[in-house]
């Protein structure tokens, strides 16, 4: 166990990867990464002193340029999203989602605690580019350390003339306000993250009419956008939309940071070259997760987060990019992929996102609140030994009820069974409900065989373990 | 009892007009009551609710949203055990079987002498670093059951004092916008026009 948080096991083979392109994490490597001075010193505050130069108009062409998409799941472009603001009316908010805790998910909680200056800095060209007059940076409330270093920062960005009144002597002026989350998943939608900052219960609403661009915090125009999004900006700025399209593929420009977890050699959060890098060089490459643990067998990955429907070894040579995902059944969503091995129970693996989902969900949507409970409940009693053939029936209607028609899936060539592409339809506001019955039908739908076997046997088990302890190399 | 003080009372009122709207204080309020009195009390959120002219209802309601929001009496230490997929995949559940021996509860409930709470957590944002825990929200990566015991001894002879603040207080160093520099929350029902760096930039075209 290591007390402090950093250095991180994976580090030193992050550092070492000197010929990747670091947008986002290129001060990780040192010790004083989230101080001012090593940001003045690795050309920090640069991108907001030549977007100052600019006009906001030809700030946020640029960005528009760049395809920044956003990182937080849906992947939409920042500079389309910024630019549905009604015309005219104000005042405009900036909302900042820090309120990172999709299963498998870690990069915002890298880029507060190692850089809080540089999604500062992101903060502030987005406001001056899209006349946005206060801004709100929600820190889920579970990441004490995030809010220790990103208060810091603040006070020393403030104390420096970055950010409050005539901001670097101009006539632009904006405050950041560090607001603290309280423990909700479903606070990462954008419209509960408003109904949160409003001091509401965090409950999503409709779209439309509350899209927040247009309907937003207090009915106001407000842009929300992802920590990771927002921390992209002031290389965008320093460098041009050129030098970031330069990264990556046309339609998935730049990087992207992905925590790769589970059943590897190196888990590891690694910034990689977006829509070229595949799930095979994730998982297997030598710079990145080295394979699977003891030389076990892959068995299955969760590609994009708790929400994203699996993937299995025919699925490896997807390259991290969203259209090719959702053709093969599934997204890339936050960012996160969740290695298991041929240890793994999956009817169990399944059980922990199931229950993960029910547990988070917020009670508005029926579908929701009692489909996610009864299919929680009802796994559970499959994985324990004492379900039977009708509980497989009543999760798949439970399922339809959440998610009517074709559910997304991966193709297996040993099933024989092809792919159903990305997205699903749902009867909910937002995708907690989806959620709650993508992991068990997909592991339904991959492993068939491992819940006929439980249904069939009925041999009831009191300690379910979802794999065999860690193996000796952690 | 169990009221904010006067200390708190001011941070309060410097945390409410930092935002246009009274009622968006609401959880950081909580919050500060929290780390004042270990957990949220009747009282406090009374308090709170005269502090943002809301009524001490709408308080509970939201606050009853959230699940660090604890209602009654938490140990010094609340011990969150992660049980999402990453850390399940890495033996968490051995691990909080584990925890429970050590301890002598079952989670869900608190140490005899009041100092620490064992919960299931869901995921910690630590995924690669599995299995995790967070001692009130500080995190510990890896951990074994050897480690496990070490902490549990550490925080009984209050060796982490200073690194783990007790339950409620988040961070140990809040923000603080210096009034010299504060451009100051406005209600948006007072904003008529777009900010000076845009009306300016508009003008000049």
């Amino acid at each position: 166990m290591s007390a402090a948080p950093y250095p991180y096991a994976w580090a030193a083979g992050y550092y070492d990867d000197g010929d990747r392109p670091q947008v986002v994490t290129s001060r990780f490597q040192y010790d004083d990464s989230y101080t001012l001075d090593r940001y003045h010193a690795t050309g920090g505050y640069e991108g907001l002193r030549k977007a100052l130069g600019m006009q906001p108009a030809e700030v946020a062409d640029e960005v528009k340029k760049s395809t920044l998409l956003g990182r937080g799941g849906a992947g939409f472009p920042a500079g389309v999203k910024w630019g549905f603001t009604p015309a005219g009316v104000w005042p405009r908010y900036l909302v900042v989602n820090g309120d990172e805790s999709e299963p498998g998910t870690y990069k915002d909680r890298l880029l507060m605690e190692l850089d809080p200056h540089q999604l500062i800095e992101g903060c502030l060209i987005a406001s001056y580019a899209a006349g946005l007059s206060q801004c709100f940076l929600y820190v889920r409330g579970e990441m004490a350390l995030a809010h220790e270093r990103v208060a810091k920062a603040l006070d020393d960005a403030y104390a420096a003339g970055y950010i409050g009144k005539n901001i670097l002597d101009t006539n632009f002026s904006v405050d950041i306000v560090l607001h603290w989350g309280a423990g909700a998943y479903v606070v990462g939608e954008e419209t509960a993250l408003i109904e949160s900052l409003e001091g509401e219960r965090g409950m999503p609403r409709l779209k439309p009419p509350y899209f927040p661009a247009a309907i937003g915090l207090y009915g106001m125009p407000t842009i929300v956008n992802n920590v990771e999004t927002l921390s992209n900006l002031p290389f965008i700025a320093s460098n041009g939309s050129a030098a970031y399209t330069a990264i990556g593929t046309e339609t998935s420009p730049g990087t992207r940071m992905i925590a790769v977890s589970g059943h590897v050699k190196r888990p590891g959060v690694y910034e990689i070259v977006n829509g070229s890098t595949t799930f095979r060089d994730l998982i297997y490459g030598d710079e990145f997760a080295q394979g699977i643990r003891d030389g076990n067998e892959l068995k299955a990955f969760v590609p994009g987060g708790g929400s994203a429907p699996w993937f299995v070894a025919d699925q490896l040579d997807i390259p991290f990019e969203g259209r090719e995902a959702s053709g093969a059944g599934s997204m890339l969503g936050s960012g996160a992929v969740m290695v298991m091995d041929d240890t793994t129970d999956i009817p169990a693996a399944a059980l922990t996102l199931v229950k993960f989902y029910a547990h988070e969900s917020c009670g508005k949507c029926v579908p929701c609140r009692e489909g996610g409970t009864w299919l929680y409940r009802i796994l559970e009693r499959i994985v324990a030994g004492n379900g039977t053939d009708a509980d497989l029936d009543t999760i798949r209607q439970v399922g339809e009820s959440i998610c009517p028609g074709d559910m997304p899936h991966a193709a297996s060539e040993r099933l024989g069974i092809s792919a159903v592409p990305f997205p699903y339809k749902m009867t909910t506001i937002c995708f907690v409900g989806p959620s709650a019955y993508v992991p068990v039908h997909s592991a339904m739908t991959l492993f068939p065989e491992e819940f006929d076997a439980l249904v069939t046997k009925r041999e009831p088990r009191s300690l379910i373990h979802v794999t065999a302890a860690p193996s000796g190399g952690q | 009892m169990s009221r904010l003080t006067d200390a708190n009372v001011a941070l309060a009122r410097e945390i409410i007009a930092r935002y246009p709207k009274k009622k968006s204080a609401l959880i950081p309020l909580v919050h500060l009551s929290q780390q004042q009195n270990g957990y949220v009390t009747e009282d406090a959120m009374r308090h709170v609710a005269e502090l943002i002219d809301v009524t001490p209802a709408e308080v509970y309601g939201t606050a009853s949203f959230y699940e660090m929001f604890r209602f009654e009496p938490t140990g010094k230490y609340l011990i969150n055990i992660c049980g999402t997929l990453s850390c399940a995949l890495m033996g968490a559940d051995q691990l909080m079987h584990h925890a429970e021996h050590t301890l002598g509860v079952k989670a869900g409930s608190t140490t005899p002498d009041g100092l620490i709470t064992l919960q299931h957590a869901e995921c910690q944002a630590a995924c690669t670093e599995a299995p995790t825990l967070q001692v009130n929200y500080r995190h510990r990566f890896r951990v074994t059951a050897a480690d496990f015991d070490q902490l549990v001894d550490d925080l009984r002879a209050g060796k982490l004092d200073g690194e783990i603040p007790p339950h409620g207080t988040l961070g140990r160093n809040r923000q603080h916008i210096p009034a010299d520099r504060a451009v100051g929350a406005q209600h948006p029902d007072d904003v008529t026009t777009g900010p000076a760096w845009i009306e300016i930039a508009e003008a000049a075209q």
